[in-house]
């Protein structure tokens, strides 16, 4: 019904969330002592905002997709109040218990692909590491 | 069937992508990671809905299946027009700029 929501939610806290970090990053790089401490470990390393760009993009997509199937289903309509099941007390209160349910457990799940996404990114840097060369 | 067609659609962007990630000038990753994206949620979705029907959910009715075949072709579609906005907005060859602003 509108368990896409729960998703929509999250995506806008990650996407607000990867552009902060990714301006701190940016800051960091052009401020001048980070330059001169600039290690092979820091290169190797692939930023925090791009990570949390791969979970914007999978939220993202996913909403995109499965609020065009509400569309395509008539559950989602181009007029107040735009939910179909949101003019109707008992279809409305279907509504919130399905993006309680299934609404979270997609969010979760996304969120838990990610987590594993990262934790093999992670092995991928230490595996990186010690091929790199060492400084002087 | 909206399922297995974003899968497949996902599998297929995965194997492209992993061969032209050198280049990287396709911006496939983030088709791949819409498809994903979807998939994972329509797995919750199936998931759920199995819980409730039961062995009835893998013998759906035909006109169900054509529908459900015809939702997930549409969506691809829309995840392909998604990407082709983002990689025409990025342009990271340069090319629509080059036309934009040719003398």
């Amino acid at each position: 019904m509108a368990c896409f929501l729960v998703s929509a939610a999250e995506a806008v806290v990650v996407t607000v969330a990867a552009s902060r970090f990714e301006k701190k990053e940016k800051a960091r790089e052009t401020a001048p002592a980070a330059c001169e401490g600039l290690s092979a470990e820091t290169t190797a390393k692939i930023p925090f905002s791009r990570k949390l760009k791969w979970l914007r993009n999978l939220l993202w997509g996913g909403v995109a997709l499965l609020a065009f199937e509400h569309v395509w289903h008539g559950e989602v309509v181009p007029w107040f109040p735009f939910l179909t099941a949101a003019s109707d007390p008992a279809d409305a209160a279907e509504m919130l218990h399905e993006m309680g349910t299934v609404g979270v457990a997609m969010a979760l799940l996304v969120t838990v692909v990610w987590l594993g996404m990262l934790g093999v990114a992670a092995l991928a840097e230490k595996r990186a590491l010690p091929s790199l060369p060492e400084q002087d | 069937m909206t399922l297995l067609t974003t899968v497949f659609a996902a599998i297929i962007c995965t194997v492209l992508w992993y061969r032209t990630a050198q280049s990287g000038e396709w911006k496939l990753g983030t088709l791949c990671l819409m498809y994903w994206g979807a998939s994972l949620m329509w797995l919750v979705d199936a998931i759920f809905e199995y819980a409730e029907l039961g062995a009835a959910y893998f013998t759906p009715e035909p006109a169900d299946m054509l529908n459900d075949l015809f939702l997930g072709l549409s969506a691809v579609a829309l995840g392909l027009v998604i990407w082709l906005a983002i990689l025409l907005i990025r342009d990271p060859k340069g090319v629509v700029r080059q036309k934009l602003f040719k003398k």
